[in-house]
Parts: structure tokens; sequence; C-alpha cells
């Protein structure tokens, strides 16, 4: 099957000489949901827009369902439904008229009301665009994207600002849109997101796509499926040598005073960490183990967290 | 493009509550529209800027110019032992209903011809002595001088050596609201060209809006229509409304056809929003458009004779003047509305118009950024 979503050596570079996107290649098949994770400034925008042939790219090839930008522009527009990070409607519009509006643009589209009730935004369908909340607006312009009635749906951090029970809500749209045949590529800087929703995802930076795979293939690939963390009460006695020689440990990561170890076998490996740490009387501060998660992969990959938060 | 699906994944799914749209070639279009005039009608500033104060100003300097008559002057009658002679002088004069005399002493009168509250000092210096304080630079000043005087001459016995005779007009078609309403018309449809196109245009570029739309399958040149569509019917709104004030509460004579009063709207219209599409064509910011759009006004709100005739420039300018297309609109205006001149003898003017908005629209183009 030929992918829906392709791009070769793709480059954008601005003019002020910033290296947005340098050498990325993805390719991504009908029905999938694919994430792309990464910091701010990573150029997750960047790629996007160029996807979404927004964005003129300095050098690459794009072909979405086959097609390239510059040849059947139209025809690909009817297609795709788009949801930039940043877009702020009409606040003199309602809701249904911005919608409508939307609709309008397209041959087939769906109907305005239809989309209103899968997101949830009947109660506000006559209300005027300004008196939304944030998280309103957000869902509102995920349905502009969704009342193209499209085959592929192309979202930048759509759940940014959203709550909890909104963010659920949204990956539900996602999830049954995407069940029904459809491909999406999003955006998020959320690692739960990444993890939940996309069957696959790259991990980029400055850039460059520095991991790819699905989620679980790149917890794996971490070497170890959980993390023991933990912090000693006397901080000079930390030595990664040391706590590399337990049985089962991957790897070691020391950040601020706490020690994060990378292990496939939890049971076996807390007992020889306390033992050690008895032999040295030294003091626990801290101990907990938890199941890896793409925190991890990232970290380990950059040296730097995903998000201070 | 060959598809080899046969219909989209999010129909599919649900069970269709409401029959499938589909749009024809105008669809777009038609809500663009609609969008537009909704919008316009809920932006109640945009409503009173537009609308209201138009008319507000040309009631306010019509009556301004209308309840002073033109011909009063205010003199300070300084007061000094030979001030009743004067004043008995004057009372005797024909002229004396278009004199307001204040007695005051030297001091107030120079102050109050300093301020503007006097257009003429007179100081009685004998019996058959006065002295006139005036600045000759002011116009006012400068007619009632003549008329003080001739009025004390003829008083104290000068006996006119010419017959003369007057004949005084205040027809409507004549009068300075006469003038007004047209240039009024004219400055309207400048503001709201340029604001209503290039301003609205940056903001939707800044709020990403525009992207957003060319994201799309909506067409670019529809857009454009939408907007350009919106603007014409507004034009028909703010010509009719300033042209019915005048028309009811000043007593105005239209004498053009209103078809043809229409016709240099919305050339005028299509001028303007050229150059509000051409201001707009760049600026990624509200601030940056705004200082360009008054810069391209500025000229022409001092130049094109919109409160004033422009024929008041020295002749050497003149010529440029007539270039700009407020003038051409304004004087396009004037000679249909207060003389009924027939839509030919303005294409010259119409020309005008027609040149800036088409280069203004076509350099546009090439400069527009959607994004
Ligand atoms: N129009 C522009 N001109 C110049 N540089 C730009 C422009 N847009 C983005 N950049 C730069 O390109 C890099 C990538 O930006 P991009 O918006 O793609 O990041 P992102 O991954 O989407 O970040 P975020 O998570 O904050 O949205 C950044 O260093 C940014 O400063
Ligand atoms: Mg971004």
């Amino acid at each position: 099957m030929p992918a829906v979503i392709e791009c070769c050596d793709l480059r954008k570079s601005y003019d002020g000489g910033v290296e947005a996107v340098c050498g990325l290649n993805l390719k991504i098949e009908a029905g999938e949901c694919f994430g792309l994770l990464g910091p701010n400034g990573a150029g997750k925008t960047t790629t996007i827009e160029i996807l979404e042939g927004l964005l003129e790219p300095s050098s690459g090839d794009v072909t979405i369902l086959g097609h390239s930008w510059n040849k059947h522009r139209r025809e690909l527009r009817e297609k795709i439904g788009i949801s930039l990070q940043e877009t702020r409607l009409s606040e003199k519009l309602t809701v249904r008229e911005t919608l409508r509006l939307f609709a309008s643009f397209y041959c087939e589209p769906r109907h305005p009301d239809d989309v209103l009730e899968a997101l949830e935004l009947n109660e506000k369908a006559d209300a005027l665009v300004g008196t939304l909340s944030g998280g309103q607006k957000q869902r509102l312009a995920v349905a502009t994207a969704l009342v193209a009635s499209p085959r592929v749906l192309f979202l930048d951090e759509p759940t940014t600002g959203l709550d909890p029970q909104s963010r659920r809500q949204l990956w539900e749209t996602i999830r049954e849109f995407q069940r029904a045949g459809g491909t999406v590529l999003l955006t998020t800087h959320y690692m739960d997101e990444a993890e939940r929703l996309c069957h696959r995802l790259a991990i980029i930076d400055h850039g460059q796509v520095i991991a790819q795979g699905t989620p679980g293939a790149l917890i794996a690939d971490l070497g170890g499926h959980h993390v023991v963390e933990f912090a000693l009460a006397d901080r000079s006695g930390n030595e990664p040598a040391l706590w590399r020689a337990l049985p089962g440990v991957d790897s070691v990561r020391s950040d601020d005073g706490k020690t994060s170890l990378a292990v496939r076998e939890p049971h076996k490996t807390i007992p020889a960490l306390l033992d050690v740490v008895e032999k040295r009387s030294a003091q626990l501060e801290h101990l907990t183990t938890r199941q890896a998660s793409l925190e991890d992969v990232f970290v380990r990959l950059t040296g730097r967290h995903l998000r201070e938060d | 493009m060959t598809v080899a699906q046969p219909s989209s994944p999010a129909s599919k799914k649900r069970p269709l509550a409401r029959s499938a749209l589909r749009n024809g070639r105008w669809a777009g279009f038609r809500h663009l529209l609609g969008a537009r005039l909704l919008e316009l009608a809920r932006e109640r500033e945009v409503i009173f800027w537009v609308f209201g104060f138009p008319p507000l100003l040309a009631l306010g300097l019509g009556f301004a110019f209308r309840n002073k008559p033109a011909d009063r002057t205010t003199i300070a009658l300084v007061s000094t032992p030979y001030t009743s002679h004067v004043l008995s002088l004057i009372d005797q004069a024909r002229e004396r209903s278009a004199i307001r005399t204040e007695r005051v002493d030297r001091a107030r009168a120079a102050d109050g011809l300093r301020l503007g509250k006097y257009d003429l000092v007179v100081e009685p210096l004998a019996d058959d002595r006065v002295q006139y304080n005036y600045d000759p630079s002011r116009p006012e000043s400068v007619l009632s001088h003549s008329e003080v005087d001739d009025a004390l001459q003829t008083a104290a016995g000068r006996k006119p050596v010419l017959e003369t005779s007057v004949h005084l007009s205040s027809e409507p078609g004549s009068r300075y609201i006469d003038f007004l309403i047209p240039g009024l018309i004219g400055m309207n449809l400048m503001n709201s060209g340029m604001w209503g196109i290039g301003f609205a245009l940056v903001d939707m570029r800044q709020r990403k809006l525009l992207k957003r739309f060319v994201a799309t399958p909506m067409r670019r040149g529809d857009f454009l229509m939408a907007l350009a569509s919106s603007r014409l019917i507004l034009m028909v709104i703010e010509v009719g409304l300033l042209l019915g004030f005048g028309v009811f509460i000043f007593h105005m004579r239209v004498l053009g056809s209103f078809a043809s009063i229409l016709l240099i709207g919305a050339v005028g219209a299509v001028a303007f929003g050229g150059l509000g599409l051409l201001a707009a064509s760049r600026a990624q910011k509200i601030e940056s458009v705004s200082g360009l759009i008054n810069v391209v006004m500025m000229p022409m709100w001092i130049f094109s004779g919109v409160f004033f005739s422009y024929e008041r420039f020295p002749a050497l300018i003149q010529p440029f003047i007539k270039l700009l297309p407020l003038t051409a609109l304004n004087d396009a205006l004037r000679a249909t509305i207060l003389e009924g001149s027939a839509l030919a003898g303005q294409s010259g003017r119409l020309l005008v118009m027609f040149l800036w908005g088409g280069i203004a629209f076509a350099l546009a183009l090439r400069w527009f950024r959607w994004t």
C-alpha cells in the first residue's frame, strides 16, 4: 500500500538562516495515527506546514495521497483537514456560522451540525466565537478540520490548553476518525497523548528525527521497561559505575541528585540496590519505581526533558 | 487525479443523521460575503464610524456654518471720550444690523482681537478721526474693516460716486453644506475603503486566518471578490445615507441621477479598495498597515478638497492635486450632484480613479502574502 504522507530529505531554512528542518524522512500509511513529538522549537510546526502545502520547503519532496502539492493542489485541499497551531477565528461569527463557512469551501463536506455534535459543541452552536473559552475555541479549530470530511487530518498541537476531560474527548474523536479509515498526523508535547493515541511516532529535535517507531518499541529500545528512581541523603557517594553493575540494569542517568536506572527486572534490581546502600551505610532519601515512558526515551536521547513543568 | 478509496472515512462511520452536503461553485463566495456582512453588522464601532459619524459631522459643520450669517462681524470699540459719537454713526448706518459692537477698554480689545473674538478693533481718536486695528492675514478682519469703514464714512456724510445694486443669493446648491456633503461622501468612501480592506486583511493575516483559509480549497479570487462586494454594498448605504441626510435635513438639491452617483461611488470604492489591498499586501502587523494607510490618506485629507476648495492652493501644484484619486472622486461627485453634469463629462476623473485602483490592484496581486 502506498504511503498517504511521504517526505524525503525535507529541509527548510528561514530567512534569518535558522535551519528549522534538516533532512527529515517520514512515511505514514493509510489509517495510521502518527505523532510528531518534540520540544519547543524542534521544527514540528515547520514540518507539518510543509506537509500541508502551506510552506515551501527549501529542498526535498513531499507526496500526499500519491500526489505532489505543485500539481494537484486543489484536489489535495479537498481531501485534507487542517488545524493550525494558532488561529484566531472571527470573533463576531457564531460557532455554527463559522463551521458553515468552512464547510462551504468543500465540494462534499460533512454536515456542520454533525461535526458540532461530534465535538460536543452543540450547546455553544449559537454563541459568538469571541465568547468561547480557550478549550472550546480549540475544539472549534478541530471541528473546522473535520467538517472537510477529510481523508487525512493534520493537527498541530490539538490538545494544548485543554482540560483533561476535553483532551480525552478529543482523543476519542480522533480515534473515531481514524477507526473509520482516516489518517492522522499530529504534533504534541504530551508524552501520554503520544503513547495513547499514536500508532507510531517520530521524536524530533533540532529539525531531525532522532527516533521513530511505535511507542512500545521506542520504550523497549531504551533497554528496560521499568525505571527505578532513587536519591541518597549523602549526594557525594553517587557513582554511576556502581549502579550500572547491579543486576538487570541497562542504563543509568543522574539528574539533579536523583539517579534513574532503566531496568528489565525490578524485583532483582531493587534488593541488590538496597544491599549496596546498606553496605555503604548510606541512607535512601527517596525510592520509586515506575513504567518507563516516552519522557525517559526523550531524556535518554537528548539529555533534556521534553517539557520543563 | 484518480483516487481509489470510494468515500471519505468520516462520513462512513456515523450513520448520517443529515443528508450529505454538496456545494456548488459559488457556495464559498456566498458564505464569505454573508460572513463578512454579519461580522460588520455586529461591530458596533464600525457601524458608528462608517454610518454614524459622517452624518454627525455634516450636521455639526452644516449648522455651524448656517447659524452664523457669514456677513455679520463683531468689532471692539475702544472706550475713549469720542466713543459715543462713533457709536451713533454706526447706529445711523444702513449696515448696522451686520455689525455687532462691544464697548471695551483697550487691553480687552487687544486680547479679544488676538483670540479671534473680535474681527476688528476701532479706536476713536477724535470726533473725526478713528484708528483701525486688525490682522490683514485674516480674511474676516479685512472684510470687517472695509464694511465698518464704509458704514462710518457713509454715516459721516460721504456720497456714493457710483450707482450700484446688489442681488443676494442663498439658493440650495451654492451653500457650504452643498459643497460639504459630496466631500464627506468622498472622504467616507476613502476611509472605509482603505480601512475596510487594508485593515481587515492584515488583521486576518495576523490572526493566521488567511493561512487557515488557504489551507482549504477556498478560491482566493472568491475571497477577494467577497471582500470587494461587501465594500460595494456598504458603499451604496454610505452614499445613500449621506445624500438622504443632505436632502432631508438641509434641503439639498440633487441634480444628477442616483445611478450615476452610485457608479462614481463604485469606481471610487474600487480605487480605494485597490489601494487598501496594496497597503495590506505585505504588512504582518496591524500597526504597520495603520501607519501606511495614514501616510497614503494624509495628503488627500489636506489637498483633495473635502472641507474646503483646493483652489486655494498654489496653481503650480493644482495639476498634481487633480491626479489624486480623492480629488477626482470629490470633483466628480460635486459635478454630478450639484451641477447634474453628465457621466460622459466625468470620464477623465473616472479614468484617474480607475488607474489608481487598477495599478494598485495589479501590484497588490503580485505582492500579496496569504501567510
Ligand atoms: N517564520 C519564521 N522565521 C524564522 N524562523 C522561524 C520561523 N518560524 C519558525 N522559526 C524557527 O524555526 C524553528 C522551528 O520552529 P517551529 O515552529 O517549527 O517549532 P515547533 O516544534 O513547532 O515548536 P513549538 O512546540 O513551540 O510549537 C524555531 O527555532 C523557530 O524559531
Ligand atoms: Mg509548533
